[in-house]
C-alpha cells in the first residue's frame, strides 16, 4: 500500500522468506508489501505462524540463510537492504533501524548491568568515552522513567520487574534516535496496567522524535489504540491493509471480521455467543490452494479454492477476497457500529 | 446454600535461607484472608494482575495446596479438615481446568488413556464415555488414539475440558483456560466452556487476567489485588460502576478494538510496580499506587488509608469494595 503524503521512510516489496525443513518449504512471508512514513504507526496483526514477527526479523538482517531465503526488496531511504553488506547492515541496526522483542529478559544479557547495557549501544556507533556513554545511558533510563536511574543502572536484568525491564529494552533502542523501532509483542508478556505504562511511553517517544513504529501484535485492542494504520496477515500474505478506523468499521477480508466477531468485548454488555472462526489456521508447509482463508471462510465459494485473490482496493484500503463487497454488507447488516 | 462456601482462606509461603542453619526471613503472603461464595451452576470469575494470588487461591480451594488457615465447605463440608481418601472422593465433582494444556496432559499416553484415568481412579467403568466426551466437547471420535503432540492448542485445550468434565463434576475451576491460545480459537474454546455449563449445570470459578473474557463469560467478578479481594460485583455493575480505585484503573487500562473509542479514553496510569508480598503496604495494600491516595485526598484522609486495613464492604456504591473512599466512576 503506498500512502499519501511524504517520501516513505521504508518500503518493502513483494518480501518473501522461506525457509527449507526436512518436510518442505516453509513460506513464513509470502510476497509481502508495504510502507512507512516518518513518525506513523504501522501495526501489523496476526496469529500465531502468519508470518508477522518474521518479516521484522528479515528487515533487521536477522534470518540464518541457510536454512531461511529472504527474497524481495527491503528499501530504507531508498537502499535495499537484502543487498547491503553485513558491515553495512550493522552500522543501520541500532543507529537507523532498532527492535524490542516480547521478552526482556531473554534480550537483556543477564551477565551485565543494565546501564553498561545501554552504554554499549551508544559505543558501539559513536567514538565517545565510557563515562561520558554512561552518563548518557543513564540520562536515557530517565527519560524511560526508571526511579533511581542512577542507582538502577547499577544493577542486572534479573533486579528489574518485567515493566522496568521493557523501559530498559525501551531505552537501548531509542539510544540513538532510530528512525524506525520495530516493536514485537511488546507488551505481550506485560500486566495490562504496566501495558498501558509503555504504550503510553512509547507514543510520548515517537511524538518527541517523530520515530515511526511497526507495531507487531496479535491484540487487536493495542493496535485500534494506537496504529495510524493497520496490515492483517494470514498464513503469510497480506489479508487486508487499511487505516485503522476503516479496518476496525469497514472491513473487507472476511478474515478480519472474523478476528472482530470472534472477540469478547469489555466494553459491551453481552448479547449473544462469541462467534468464532471454524477450524484452525493452516500450515504453512500445506498451505491450502487459492485463497489460503477460503476453509475457514463463510463466504468460501468455488472460485475461491481456485485462484488467489489479488490484492485490491483503493491505495487506502485493499484486500485479498473475492467477495469483498458481500464481507462489506455482512458487516454493515449485521453489526451495530 | 452455595455450592462453594470460601471464608478467610491464607496462604503463606515461608522465605528461609541456608542449607544447614535454615531459618525462616519472611513470609509471602499470596493469599491474605480471601472470602468468597459460588452457587450451583454460577461463573464466579477472580481477576487480577500477575502476583496476585488468584491462582494460588484456586488451588488451595481445591488442596492442591495446603491452606494455611481458613475455611473451605464444598456443599456443607469442610475440606480443610477431609481426610486423604475422602478428599480423592470429592474430587470427583471438583475438576481443573489448567492454562497450558500441553504441560497438563501426559505427552505418553494417547488421549483415550488420559479420559479413562478419571474412571480408573474412582473405580468406575468408563464404557462409551470416551467416545462420548470427546464430541461433547467438539473432537472426533477417532481421536482416542492419538497422543497430545498431535493435537493444535485449542484441541490439546478441548482434552483437558473433556478430563475435567468426565466424572461430571460440580465445579470446575478453569486457571486462564484460553490466554494461551489464539484470538480465533478462544473464542471456540469460551463457546465450549458455555455450552458445557448449560448442558450439565455445573459452576466454574474461573481465573483470568483478560477483563474483556471475564466480562463475556463470568455471572460475577471478584477482583484480587496482592493477595486479597478488593472488589465484587456482578458482571456488568462491575464494568459499567467500578468503584475501587483499582478496578477502575485496570478496566480503563485495557484497550478496546475501536480505533474511535480509543482516541475519547485516557487509561489512568499507575505509579510503579506491585509492591512486593513480603511486605505489603501498611493498612490498605493498594494505597503507594492509588491515584485517588496521591491526588484526591487530604492529609487526614489518607493517614487512614495508611493506618487501617479497608473492609470489602457495600459502601453505598451498590457492591462491596475494599475502599475508605469507594465511589463510582464509569471508565469505559
Amino acid at each position: 500500500m503506498t500512502p499519501a503524503g511524504p517520501e516513505p521512510l521504508v518500503s518493502v516489496e513483494d518480501l518473501r522468506v522461506e525457509f527449507h525443513t526436512d518436510a518442505g518449504v516453509v513460506k513464513a512471508v509470502d510476497g509481502v508489501s508495504w510502507s512507512i512514513s516518518p513518525g506513523e504507526t504501522l501495526g501489523i496483526v496476526g496469529e500465531s505462524g502468519s508470518g508477522k514477527s518474521v518479516s521484522a526479523m528479515a528487515l533487521m538482517g536477522l534470518i540464518q540463510q541457510p536454512p531461511g531465503k529472504v527474497t524481495g526488496k527491503i528499501l530504507f531511504r531508498g537502499r535495499d537492504l537484502l543487498v547491503a553488506s553485513e558491515d553495512e547492515l550493522r552500522s543501520l541496526r541500532g543507529r537507523d533501524v532498532s527492535m524490542i522483542f516480547q521478552d526482556p529478559l531473554t534480550a537483556l544479557n543477564p551477565v551485565y548491568k543494565v546501564g553498561h547495557q545501554v552504554a554499549e549501544v551508544i559505543q558501539a556507533h559513536e567514538k565517545i568515552g565510557r563515562i561520558p556513554a554512561r552518563k548518557r545511558a543513564v540520562d536515557l533510563l530517565v527519560e524511560v522513567g526508571i526511579p533511581n536511574a542512577r542507582i538502577r543502572a547499577d544493577e542486572y536484568p534479573h533486579q528489574f520487574s518485567g515493566g522496568m525491564r521493557q523501559r530498559a529494552m525501551i531505552a537501548m533502542a531509542l539510544a540513538l534516535d532510530p528512525a524506525l523501532l520495530l516493536a514485537d509483542e511488546p507488551t505481550t508478556a506485560l500486566d495490562v496496567t504496566v501495558q498501558a505504562q509503555i504504550m503510553s511511553l512509547l507514543s510520548k517517544l515517537q511524538e518527541e522524535r517523530g520515530t515511526a513504529i511497526v507495531l507487531i501484535t496479535h491484540d487487536l485492542g493495542v493496535v485500534a489504540g494506537h496504529a495510524d494504520r493497520v496490515l492483517v496477515m494470514y498464513a503469510g500474505k497480506v489479508a487486508e491493509a487499511a487505516g485503522a478506523d476503516a479496518l476496525f468499521h469497514a472491513p473487507r477480508h472476511p478474515y478480519t471480521l472474523g478476528l472482530l466477531t470472534s472477540l469478547a468485548r469489555l466494553d459491551r454488555r453481552r448479547t449473544e455467543r462469541l462467534r468464532p472462526i471454524p477450524g484452525q489456521p493452516p500450515s504453512l508447509i500445506r498451505v491450502p490452494p487459492g485463497c489460503p482463508f477460503h476453509p475457514r471462510c463463510p463466504f468460501a465459494t468455488d472460485i475461491c479454492s481456485k485462484e488467489m485473490p489479488p490484492l485490491t482496493g483503493g491505495a487506502a484500503h485493499i484486500a485479498a477476497c473475492h467477495h469483498q463487497d458481500r464481507v462489506a454488507e455482512a458487516r454493515a447488516a449485521a453489526i451495530e457500529v | 446454600m452455595a455450592l462453594l462456601e470460601v471464608t478467610d482462606l491464607v496462604k503463606h509461603f515461608p522465605v528461609t535461607r541456608g542449607i544447614i542453619m535454615r531459618h525462616q526471613i519472611g513470609t509471602v503472603k499470596a493469599v491474605d484472608g480471601v472470602s468468597f461464595s459460588v452457587d450451583r451452576g454460577e461463573t464466579l470469575a477472580l481477576v487480577g494482575e500477575s502476583g496476585c494470588g488468584k491462582s494460588t487461591t484456586a488451588r488451595a480451594v481445591l488442596r492442591l495446596i495446603e491452606p494455611t488457615s481458613g475455611s473451605v465447605r464444598f456443599e456443607g463440608e469442610e475440606l480443610t479438615e477431609a481426610s486423604t481418601e475422602r478428599l480423592r472422593e470429592l474430587r470427583r465433582e471438583m475438576q481443573i481446568v489448567f492454562q497450558d494444556p500441553y504441560a497438563s496432559l501426559n505427552p505418553r499416553m494417547p488421549v483415550r488413556t488420559i479420559l479413562t484415568e478419571p474412571f480408573k481412579i474412582h473405580g468406575l467403568d468408563p464404557g462409551d464415555r470416551v467416545a462420548e466426551l470427546l464430541s461433547l466437547v467438539g473432537l472426533a471420535p477417532e481421536h482416542q488414539g492419538r497422543y497430545p503432540h498431535e493435537f493444535s492448542g485449542g484441541q490439546r485445550q478441548r482434552v483437558g475440558i473433556a478430563r475435567a468434565i468426565a466424572l461430571d463434576p460440580k465445579l470446575v475451576v478453569c486457571d486462564e483456560p484460553v490466554s494461551a491460545l489464539d484470538v480465533s480459537i478462544q473464542a471456540q474454546v469460551l463457546n465450549l466452556l458455555e455450552d458445557i455449563q448449560d448442558r450439565l449445570g455445573l459452576a466454574y470459578l474461573f481465573i483470568a487476567h483478560d477483563l474483556s473474557v471475564v466480562r463475556h463469560i463470568a455471572d460475577r467478578v471478584a477482583v484480587m489485588y496482592l493477595g486479597a479481594i478488593v472488589e465484587e460485583a456482578a458482571t456488568d455493575d462491575l464494568f459499567e460502576a467500578p468503584s475501587h480505585p483499582y478496578t477502575q484503573a485496570l478496566i480503563s487500562a485495557v484497550p478496546v478494538p475501536d480505533p474511535r473509542k480509543e482516541r475519547q479514553r485516557t487509561p489512568i496510569l499507575l505509579a510503579g510496580d506491585v509492591p512486593s508480598p513480603l511486605d505489603p503496604p501498611s493498612g490498605c495494600r493498594f494505597r503507594t499506587r492509588c491515584p485517588k491516595f496521591a491526588l484526591d485526598l487530604s492529609p487526614d484522609e489518607r493517614q487512614r488509608c495508611i493506618d487501617e486495613p479497608p473492609a470489602l464492604i457495600d459502601r453505598g456504591t451498590g457492591h462491596p469494595a475494599a475502599c475508605h473512599y469507594a465511589e463510582t466512576v464509569a471508565v469505559l
